[in-house]
């Protein structure tokens, strides 16, 4: 079916070929690659001048601020992708090895919906439910306790990142241990492996790849919402894309926010690729 | 089996804490949209209508309501297209940087859309200084980064449309004498039919909800969600929630559209 590689395409295929890549030239690897230029050019009043210095990178790289937001935006988002996967996984599990596969169907597909809700009304949602005098202090109240302050804390930015990531994770999860081989899990069992032991020696490698991706996933997330710390977390501490937000709306300093963006993407590409790499290597556990 | 049995009942509380978690803030949104009071909370308020009348007064949401069905129809249009040519070069050709090929159109979701408004935001406005057209803060600037975000569902939804066709279809058409454009026409674009209906729902569900790239490049013209960002930053305001429950009420309705069309394309799947 598929032609041979060298031969050299007609019209018919070089039109299906080619909007994309045009469009995605002109308009996905254009802005990026402008973005990284963007970087070495000059704000002089107000306005951006074409050069190549080095004195964006020098001025934020050499500020303690940019590292501390640096290091509090990967640390929260760890967090946030180690309470991701703990909270998911007890739930995917019952999902994939409990229920009915009916079941699990129509799970996912409720699981789906948040994506298309919008994330600022949920946010704003959260906002209005934590808050001092709020749904949830409210119900505490009624038993004695609280209130207490939720919002413009790091619990108010977990909130927030559980609630645009853990749908997915918990989709990934369940679609990943549901295409276990279940003869495995049972001869485990046979075998006189206990029930936890089997959790962590069968499951655990045999999922690996999928758990490794929902981690990403969760990760890239929540590095790169501005959403939930700057509504629910009060940004004391700024994160990276809020620190974004910060120097393109109010400074006119474009170059510096894409000082931040790039560092941004690195790393966001390093730890990808490194988990991709884990999760691709053949694991001691599996077989 | 007794342990298994409360085990089981453990477990299903569990997931129904979790769906409760993910469904609260949705749930209490449009309950609050109906309250009275400007801060919710428990007890409730009485049942008021008064933040939908405000919303349907006001003539900036109106504006920014035509805007989004504009970038989210247009959106749709474009992306849909430029999934359906990627997912057919891909299911039909192999040929040389394949690989980076492909990159090129499912890479745009990997990355924050924070970085991605931003890059947008620069190179439009280089683009129109360059080209001395307000490119900056038009509605199709929205709809050019909208396009760029959605293509890669766009193309994942027809290709695995592609996948279920039989590939000896294609060939068989040739032989009875039609050319390659006659076969995409009567006999390609008639099997993907479902999934590009379906497409097009799913990317204007996608569009119809982003914020931040919209954001940045929108400039005066902003989309709704744009406009409930503006109204977040300020104070509390509940007619976040009217907005929201209709936005979200709007996207359902083309998720739903979208899985019927699934739907139809799997019964039709088992016929052939």
């Amino acid at each position: 079916m598929s032609s041979n590689p060298e031969q050299r395409p007609n019209l018919y295929a070089l039109t299906w070929r080619l909007p994309i890549i045009f469009w995605q030239l002109i308009f996905f690897v254009g802005p990026v690659l402008f973005m990284v230029a963007m970087s070495f050019f000059l704000v002089k009043n107000y306005r951006m001048t074409e050069a190549f210095e080095f004195v964006n990178w020098s001025r934020m790289l050499t500020r303690g601020f940019f590292w501390d937001s640096y290091w509090y935006t990967i640390g929260i988002a760890t967090l946030s992708t180690v309470c991701a996967m703990c909270i998911a996984f007890p739930a995917a599990f019952a999902l994939a090895f409990r229920a009915s596969e009916s079941t699990r169907r129509w799970a996912i597909f409720l699981l789906i919906i948040p994506f298309f809700t919008s994330y600022l009304v949920r946010t704003f949602s959260w906002f209005v439910i934590l808050s001092e005098s709020g749904v949830v202090n409210a119900m505490l109240g009624y038993v004695g306790l609280g209130p207490y302050t939720m919002l413009n804390t790091n619990f108010g930015t977990l909130v927030g990142y559980m609630t645009l990531t853990l749908p997915l994770v918990v989709i990934l999860q369940t679609v990943t241990m549901a295409n276990i081989d279940k003869n495995l899990i049972e001869a485990a069992r046979n075998l006189g492996c206990s029930p936890l032991r089997t959790i962590w020696q069968v499951i655990i490698p045999l999922s690996k790849t999928g758990l490794i991706i929902a981690a990403i996933f969760c990760f890239i997330l929540s590095f790169g919402d501005f959403v939930a710390p700057f509504y629910l977390g009060g940004s004391q501490e700024p994160t990276l894309p809020i620190l974004i937000l910060d120097t393109t709306k109010s400074g006119q300093q474009w170059p510096r926010a894409a000082v931040v963006a790039i560092m941004m993407m690195v790393t966001l590409f390093a730890i990808a690729f490194t988990g991709i790499a884990l999760a691709y290597r053949k694991g001691k556990g599996a077989k | 089996m007794k342990q298994s049995r409360s085990l089981n009942f453990i477990l299903g509380i569990y997931v129904v804490l979790i769906f409760a978690f993910v469904f609260a803030p949705i749930i209490f949104s449009m309950i609050f949209s109906f309250n009275s009071q400007r801060f919710p909370t428990i007890p409730l308020g009485e049942f008021s209508t008064e933040w939908y009348a405000k919303v349907l007064a006001d003539p900036d949401i109106w504006k920014a309501a035509r805007n989004s069905l504009i970038v989210s129809c247009s959106t749709a249009v474009i992306a849909t297209f430029l999934g359906f040519c990627t997912a057919y070069s891909d299911f039909r050709y192999n040929f040389r940087f394949k690989g980076p090929y492909l990159a090129l159109i499912l890479l745009p979701p990997t990355i924050p859309l924070i970085i991605m408004a931003l890059a947008m935001l620069a190179w439009l406005a280089m683009l129109a200084w360059l080209s001395k057209i307000g490119m900056s803060g038009q509605l199709y600037s929205i709809i050019i980064a909208h396009s760029v975000l959605t293509a890669p569902f766009a193309m994942a939804v027809i290709r695995l449309r592609l996948n279920q066709m039989d590939p000896d279809l294609e060939s068989a058409a040739w032989n009875l004498g039609g050319s390659e454009w006659q076969t995409m026409r009567h006999v390609i674009i008639p099997f993907c039919k479902p999934a590009i209906f379906s497409s097009l729902f799913l990317t204007a569900a996608v569009s119809f909800d982003e914020f931040a790239v919209s954001w940045f490049v929108s400039g005066l013209n902003s989309t709704l969600p744009v406009v409930v960002l503006e109204i977040v930053q300020g104070n509390i305001d509940p007619q976040v929630n009217a907005i929201g429950t209709f936005v979200f009420l709007t996207s359902m309705t083309l998720v739903v559209l979208a899985q019927l069309f699934f739907a139809s394309r799997q019964i039709k799947g088992i016929q052939s």
